[in-house]
């Protein structure tokens, strides 16, 4: 068991994700950053989805009463074992009664905690990701609280196997000043003018303090729409449209003002226009970036996304090489 | 209109039908996504039908993104000879003009159009309705067609049988509320939709329902499988309550032992469209049998 001292800012259980709910209104949940998360699990020699704990800002104060092996990736935060300094992207032996403490993140969002295992809360509808709008999932459909005790699954691999496991430093993911965020174009964009869809790719726009699981709102110039006599069914505002469904990645413009993109603990469907869906790779870049981040767009095409997503699959299967080579050498050459 | 097909990005397909909404467009997209369930294709993962649109979500590694447009062009195309939707006839209880969104009404009086009357009474004005009784007998004449569900888990779009010219429409809250109570009934455009659970909204509020839509614990047997009660092509029928029914359905619902009222049926657009009332008719006969 892992008891929970402190539960940090927001901190919830969350795996791969819950997929064919969509059309019911359930959003996939799941770690939004699924790079971090991933690897995370292949430290500690785990399933690639395995159910972990994702943070937000500040991490939770934990301590374990049995052997267990844990990995903390993602978002850099201060990390303390029995009040030494570990280090991230690493597998830790843990022992009984010991105490890992997770801080506040240096830079990013979200940090991963990935016990050798995985967490065991009941499967729902196929997942255990935490969907905290729908109260589903996880404990209970909610946030981890003070004094909750996480069931850990059998371990794949002992900790003997798996302690000081490590990355190739040049596969992690960096946090860098301006984030590029690769974009298709498109669904009901008609609905902007040509210049509007013009500045949109040209300017850069800021991440507000209204982010979170479910949504991002972003600033920059606005939007403009064209002129028409509102079809049957729309809603009179310009940014209405007759009701669609929302793709996780798209960014919708209610009202002009602003755009939200959506994230994986999305709003499945509504009445407000979409004008383009951020690739999903680049998702993992969104989850890590805090109010008042820099985000610029790049239109690309369905075939340049496709490449995009091959090279992400890429840089996860050389994870899985560069932690067979450290098994077979115990060290990276670093 | 051309119907559109559109990436959303690298896991989406975005297939839009048309502008407006029409019973007849949805009839279409709701008998295509049937068809895609039902014979299944490789690397979808799922389809969701919208309003006037669809949306399907896929795997690219699994299936070729520009191939699929083909393979949903071709369910596009076999549409035209698709005679039959399953939908089910649902019951929907409804104590209209109840005290506890009357309340909500009041608290967010400075977000409305006109706060001197109730939703109810903003509605009927619009619509042309002088007595509520006959407001009340038109929202439960004929059924809400379950078009699209989504936004979150139990949200329904319910588009009432009727002629366009007798469709009830509403605008939405001038300003959206914070806060709306569970199983509130409402209306905005010219959709009726349910409140799955609390929460903001802008729809007009003109009733509560004793029944769930959503219940994460799966408590309610007809729930257990998706845990929400809609499901798209659904006909819900309103039917008007007094507090008496709507505290012993309460009851019934809060012991665990409450069974929805669901019939399902053969929906032919064709039939429907030759003489709508008469087949709406005949498909409740049927259902009461």
């Amino acid at each position: 068991m892992i008891r929970v001292l402190a539960p940090g800012l927001l901190t919830t259980i969350q795996d791969a994700g819950r997929f064919g709910w969509y059309h019911i209104g359930m959003p996939p949940s799941g770690a939004m950053d699924q790079f971090s998360f991933r690897a995370g699990n292949l430290l500690v020699g785990n399933q690639e989805g395995a159910a972990a704990l994702e943070t937000t800002f500040l991490g939770p104060d934990l301590e374990t009463d049995a052997e267990v092996t844990v990995a903390v990736t993602g978002a850099p935060l201060e990390l303390r074992l029995n009040g030494s300094p570990a280090p991230m992207w690493v597998a830790l032996a843990l022992k009984p009664g010991d105490r890992l403490r997770c801080g506040q993140v240096t830079a990013g969002v979200r940090s991963y905690i990935c016990f050798g295992g995985g967490i065991e809360v009941p499967e729902l509808l196929g997942s255990r990701s935490t969907y905290l709008l729908g109260r589903f999932g996880g404990i209970g459909g909610r946030a981890l609280a003070a004094n909750d005790a996480l069931a850990i699954g059998a371990a794949q691999r002992s900790a003997a196997e798996l302690t000081g496991r490590r990355l190739d430093a040049r596969l992690l993911p960096a946090f860098p000043e301006i984030i590029e965020l690769r974009i298709l174009m498109g669904l009901c964009s008609y609905r902007l003018t040509e210049d509007s869809v013009a500045e949109f790719l040209g300017s850069e726009w800021q991440v507000s303090t209204e982010a979170d699981r479910i949504g991002y709102r972003i600033h920059g110039p606005g939007f403009k729409f064209r002129d028409r006599e509102p079809p049957f069914g729309a809603g009179s505002d310009p940014s209405n449209v007759v009701d669609v469904g929302y793709p996780v990645g798209s960014i919708q413009v209610p009202g002009g003002k602003e755009g939200i993109l959506l994230m994986r603990d999305a709003v499945t469907g509504g009445g407000y226009a979409t004008i383009g869906t951020v690739v999903q790779c680049d998702l993992d870049r969104v989850a890590q970036a805090p109010p008042r981040a820099r985000l610029r767009f790049r239109a690309v095409t369905i075939d340049d996304a496709l490449r995009l997503r091959a090279q992400y699959h890429a840089r996860l299967r050389a994870l899985c090489g560069s932690l067979a080579l450290f098994d077979q050498a115990g060290w990276l050459g670093q | 209109m051309d119907t559109r097909y559109e990436f959303g990005g690298d896991e989406y397909i975005f297939v839009d039908f048309d502008i407006e909404m029409s019973l007849e467009v949805n009839f279409k997209i709701l008998s295509i996504c049937q068809a895609i369930e039902h014979e299944g294709v490789p690397g979808v993962v799922e389809v969701c039908p919208g309003n006037a649109s669809y949306l399907v979500h896929y795997r690219p590694d699994d299936i070729d993104p520009h191939k699929l447009i083909k393979t949903l062009q071709r369910f596009e195309d076999e549409a035209r000879h698709i005679a039959a939707i399953s939908s089910r006839l649902v019951d929907i209880p409804v104590l209209f003009d109840d005290p506890w969104t009357k309340e909500c009404a009041k608290q967010f009086a400075d977000r409305h159009q006109d706060p001197s009357v109730t939703n109810l009474e903003y509605l009927m004005r619009l619509n042309g309705f002088s007595s509520k009784r006959e407001f009340i007998q038109a929202y439960s004449s004929r059924p809400f067609w379950i078009s699209m569900v989504g936004f979150v888990p139990g949200t329904a779009w319910g588009y009432q049988m009727v002629p366009r010219e007798r469709a009830l429409q509403a605008p939405k809250y001038v300003r959206p509320r914070t806060d709306t109570p569970e199983r509130t009934v409402s209306h905005g455009g010219a959709f009726m939709a349910i409140y799955p659970v609390r929460g903001p909204g802008g729809y007009q509020l003109i009733g509560i329902t004793p029944v769930p839509m959503y219940e994460p614990e799966g408590r309610l047997v007809d729930l257990r499988e998706t845990r929400i009660l809609a499901k798209a092509a659904d006909r819900w029928k309103v039917r008007p309550v007094d507090l008496d029914e709507f505290n012993a359905i309460r009851a019934e619902v809060e012991a665990g032992t409450y069974r929805y009222k669901i019939v399902e049926q053969e929906f032919r657009p064709a039939t429907y469209f030759e003489d709508p009332e008469r087949y709406l008719k005949r498909l409740e006969e049927a259902a009461r049998a």
